[in-house]
């Protein structure tokens, strides 16, 4: 029986252009939704799999603003078991505080499941802070982890090819996308997340922060494309185009 | 003193490390010349001493024994603790790769101080100030980093890889560390093989055609394979075609896949986020495919035509056959 904890954020969920707020500190949010990475998106299926494969729990875990809850119910909707939410203000913690709100909810945990980084402020850095901070073991940018005999196996593409490693729990496993493929929460799912409590929690310490002092975007890239057309009837002038620069071999 | 993790691969030190140690280069000199030392663990290239000489390191910390005979997050980060610390280095340095990432957060933890994670350029040293890339590198964070060690990487191409002027004797200083137990259960375990490298043709290729979101599906590939194959080409895709598993990963062109530099590219519905850019950049030809006008792979590329790349691609396609009769 593993019982396992998955940590997730609250991240803007950006496609295309970005604007930022007056004051430089953040990212305008008015016309965005919301979501988690792509990364912990897998480490949630992950952390449900191995709940159902051993007859554990799956915990969702989440610092972050009072909306952030948004985020735990869709995990409580595809089969996480409990959640705990650690209630602050994300624009003032750095990744050490993050690691230092989440090491209370992960010490009762077996295994402990984040993304490699987050999507927004891709620092790299919280799921090892965690561990250190547990004395736990951690491996990091695995794409599957399963438990098998009480050992944590987790494979990842590494610098030389596939690589598996074999830890002994508690330990503490970051994950990167492309392992498994998230389920989408059925509607039943939805409704039975409505109704579990959500374990609120309040930071134990004064945050660090995050030792920003402002964000910025990078600077426009001059445009001198050449528009060729639009749609099909442009096809004549990009033949063109590859004859005049010498690709098109007759 | 400066001190960067050096990544190897059989030709010596990765292209990413030494776009790290040239950038180390750049602050040591903004700091009067403080010596940069490196740092690597086990098995090591042939001539990666003669090239760290050329790009000016004093002094290789080199750990070997029992404990770096495989890679470990743990392992690696508590011997490149030990190697700053006799180095008294002030600044710790890796290139933004997982590996880099992994272990400069190891020592941070550690140190119990900051950590900025890919990091383009640095303003002022007092307060020391560096930019990094957040977002996917669609906003950019100004950082300080007030504490000693100062621990950052180096996003990939943030500058380019560059020998010093005059090189220097590398020496070597070995280290034996003996980490903790909890560092040395999280090493590689067992290894495969690695898959043959497919991504050759891509490299060296004189014309790709790529693909991205807009191909739409594992379907949606005909078109764009056809006009490779009618100019002699390869097929390239960005980063949500793998993700999505669309294409194999041995097709991704950008930061974490290939980096080409072909007479053309075809870049067939690509937004081109700043990832996508790094990869592509070099190609002496651009020529964009979009439905979205602003996007930045129109904006940047030489040529664009505006519109569906399943309408637009096949038009290509007949056109070329036509032309050749």
């Amino acid at each position: 029986m593993t019982n396992v904890l998955v940590c997730v954020k609250r991240v803007p969920d950006v496609s295309g252009e970005v604007a930022l707020t007056a004051d430089g500190q953040g990212i305008d949010t008015g016309q965005l939704g919301f979501t988690i990475s792509d990364h912990e998106a897998c480490a949630v299926e992950l952390a449900v799999r191995i709940a159902t494969d051993t007859g554990g729990t799956a915990t969702v875990a989440t610092v972050g603003p009072a909306e952030a809850v948004e985020q735990l119910r869709n995990a409580l909707a595809i089969g996480c078991t409990a959640a705990v939410h650690v209630v602050a203000d994300t624009a003032a913690l750095g990744p050490a505080d993050v690691a230092r709100g989440l090491a209370e909810v992960a010490r009762e945990q077996d295994l402990v499941l984040l993304g490699t980084d987050a999507a927004d402020s891709g620092d790299f850095q919280v799921g090892i802070r965690l561990a250190h901070l547990l004395d736990r073991p951690v491996v990091n940018g695995l794409s599957t982890v399963e438990v098998q005999d009480g050992t944590v196996v987790a494979r990842g593409d590494g610098p030389e090819g596939p690589e598996t490693f074999r830890l002994p729990p508690p330990a503490v496993v970051t994950v990167m996308e492309g392992g498994v493929e998230p389920r989408y929460p059925s509607v039943p799912g939805r409704m039975k997340a409505k109704k579990v409590p959500i374990d609120e929690r309040r930071p134990v310490a004064a945050p660090a922060g995050p030792n920003r002092v402002a964000y910025t975007l990078p600077p426009p890239v001059s445009s001198d494309v050449q528009i060729l057309g639009e749609g099909a009837a442009a096809a004549p002038a990009v033949v063109d185009l590859f004859e005049r620069i010498g690709v098109l071999s007759k | 003193m400066i001190i960067v993790y050096v990544e190897t691969d059989e030709s010596g030190a990765t292209e990413m490390s030494r776009e790290a140690l040239t950038f180390a280069r750049s602050l040591s000199e903004a700091g009067g010349g403080v010596p940069i030392d490196a740092f690597a663990a086990g098995e090591l290239p042939d001539g990666l001493l003669a090239q760290l000489g050329e790009y000016g390191v004093r002094t290789l910390h080199h750990a070997v024994g029992d404990a770096v005979s495989a890679y470990g997050g743990g392992v690696w980060g508590a011997a490149l603790q030990e190697a700053r610390a006799a180095a008294g280095s002030v600044v710790v340095m890796a290139s933004g790769t997982p590996r880099g990432n992994e272990v400069l957060a190891h020592v941070a933890a550690r140190l119990d101080v900051p950590m900025a994670a890919n990091v383009i350029s640095f303003g002022g040293l007092a307060p020391f100030v560096v930019t990094r890339q957040v977002m996917g590198g669609s906003v950019l964070e100004e950082m300080r980093l007030d504490q000693r060690p100062a621990v950052f990487s180096v996003a990939g191409h943030a500058v380019e890889a560059s020998p010093a002027a005059t090189p220097t004797e590398t020496t070597v200083a070995e280290l034996k560390p003996e980490p903790a137990q909890t560092d040395l259960v999280a090493r590689v375990a067992s290894r495969e093989a690695p898959p043959p490298d497919l991504s050759g043709a891509l490299k060296t290729a004189k014309v790709v055609v790529g693909a991205g979101r807009g191909a739409g599906g594992p379907n949606g590939f005909d078109g764009v394979l056809e006009l490779a194959e009618l100019l002699d080409g390869t097929l390239g895709v960005s980063r949500v075609v793998t993700g999505a598993g669309w294409r194999p990963h041995h097709e991704q062109i950008g930061q974490t896949g290939s980096r080409i530099s072909p007479d053309l590219y075809v870049a067939c519905g690509i937004s081109g986020a700043i990832q996508h850019w790094a990869g592509c950049s070099s190609a002496k030809t651009i020529l964009a495919i979009n439905t979205d006008a602003e996007a930045p792979m129109v904006t940047k590329a030489h040529y664009a035509v505006i519109g569906d790349m399943h309408e637009i691609v096949p038009a290509i396609n007949e056109e070329i056959r036509r032309r050749r009769g």
